[in-house]
């Protein structure tokens, strides 16, 4: 029986790799922190300039303030698609695949044609991110490692790598917990292992899914997309605070709402 | 250099309106739908927060003969009316609502897994 577990869970993590952003391979898909509201993005990539604009180079930065305010979204569109397609040739290289070029002679060089908006850019993004790379706009990506799960006889699931992910997300366990068990509909508890574990049986990629709605609402700026924020208590109401852009914004308390009595009957009271 | 550093963050708050605006995150009124793990692969489901004004049971009476499912309206002591129904119904009740105009798509919470 634990055999069979324990393939199951072996299968099922392929699937997820999605999950894992450690792995430098096929993801970038459905990574958690990707943004679908593209105007909130460029809100937050003007932000993110104000910042940047007073990097060292100050001579340079009213012109470069201005290029990357229109392009930036634009070369994250492209990195996209342009990883996607040639991902297998250089998944060893992967952050600095448009940094190559760098020190090595550019396209421009030894003809007197103009040089091509992209090329400039790209350009641009290769000497800060020599110089700079915190402000080359390579977000740090957070990695939400898939979670981990056996099953625990038939009728409990024990979710292992649960503090694991309390802490790549610093949030409390206990706010996690509440969140998870609210949306699962079921009660459970942390065991002496600090492994959760839950009435009913779940599939990995059922916490996977709550987690990644519980990162968007708990976790995650909605500004600037970045997930170092702090969730506190302010007078009855939970804040989330971003670290980064000083954005904040209140979020709903985690409620379990109606919960159907289910098992035998008379059983209670 | 320095300067600059100190006074950009703190001179300007792009999101002061933002915040005001928003800090009554979680008063909307939602519908709430759920599921619940039954034993073995069996499953329920719950509505909740569907405004007063509406006869439960008539809307039970059409859930239940759409699905082919049977369900129940159960009263909570704080929650007040609760539809329930067998089986994962979620996306089955929150397209019927919808389309029965009884609630907004953007009000109809998804919950579970
Ligand atoms: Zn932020």
């Amino acid at each position: 029986m634990a055999d069979e577990n324990q393939n199951d869970v072996k299968e099922e993590v392929p699937e997820i790799a999605t999950f894992d952003r450690t792995k430098k391979k096929k993801k970038k898909k459905v990574v958690i922190s990707e943004s679908t509201n593209n105007s909130v993005d460029k809100l937050a990539e003007k932000t993110e300039n104000l910042a940047v604009s007073d990097g060292p180079e100050t001579a340079f930065s009213g012109l470069k303030k201005k290029k990357k305010k229109t392009v930036e979204s634009s070369i994250l569109k492209e990195e996209n698609g342009e990883t996607r397609e040639d991902l297998d040739e250089r998944t060893g290289e992967n952050e600095e695949g448009e940094g190559i070029v760098l020190g090595a002679s550019y396209p421009w060089e030894g003809s007197d044609r103009d040089y091509h908006y992209e090329e400039l850019l790209g350009r641009v993004f290769n000497i800060l991110r020599e110089k700079n790379p915190e402000l080359a706009g390579d977000r740090r990506r957070t990695v939400m490692r898939p979670p981990q799960v056996l099953r625990e006889g038939t009728k409990k699931t024990v979710f292992v790598n649960f503090m694991d992910l309390c802490k790549t997300m610093h949030r409390q366990p206990d706010h996690v917990m509440a969140f998870l068990l609210a949306e699962l509909g079921t009660s459970g508890s942390l065991d002496g292992q600090q492994r959760l574990v839950v009435k009913g049986r779940f599939a990995p990629k059922n916490f996977e899914g709550i987690l990644r709605r519980y990162v968007n609402e708990y976790v995650i700026c909605i500004g600037c997309k970045s997930p170092d924020t702090i969730l506190s208590k302010e007078n009855r109401l939970f804040f989330l605070r971003c670290e980064k852009c000083g954005s904040g914004r209140s979020v709903a308390p985690i409620k379990a709402g109606f919960v159907a009595r289910v098992g035998r009957r008379n059983a209670g009271s | 250099m320095s300067e600059l550093e100190t006074q950009v963050p703190s001179t300007f708050d792009p999101f002061a309106d933002a915040n005001a605006e928003d800090s009554g995150a979680g008063t909307k009124e939602y519908v709430h739908v759920r599921v619940q793990q039954r034993n073995g692969r069996k499953s329920l489901t719950t509505v909740q927060g569907l405004k007063k004004e509406y006869s439960y049971n008539k809307i039970l009476k059409d859930l239940k003969k759409e699905f082919c499912c049977n369900g129940t309206v159960v009263q909570d002591p704080e929650l007040g009316q609760v539809i329930q129904l067998q089986g994962d119904q979620r996306k089955n009740v929150s397209s019927f609502l919808v389309q029965a105009g009884i609630v907004k798509k953007e009000n109809i919470k998804l919950h579970g897994f």
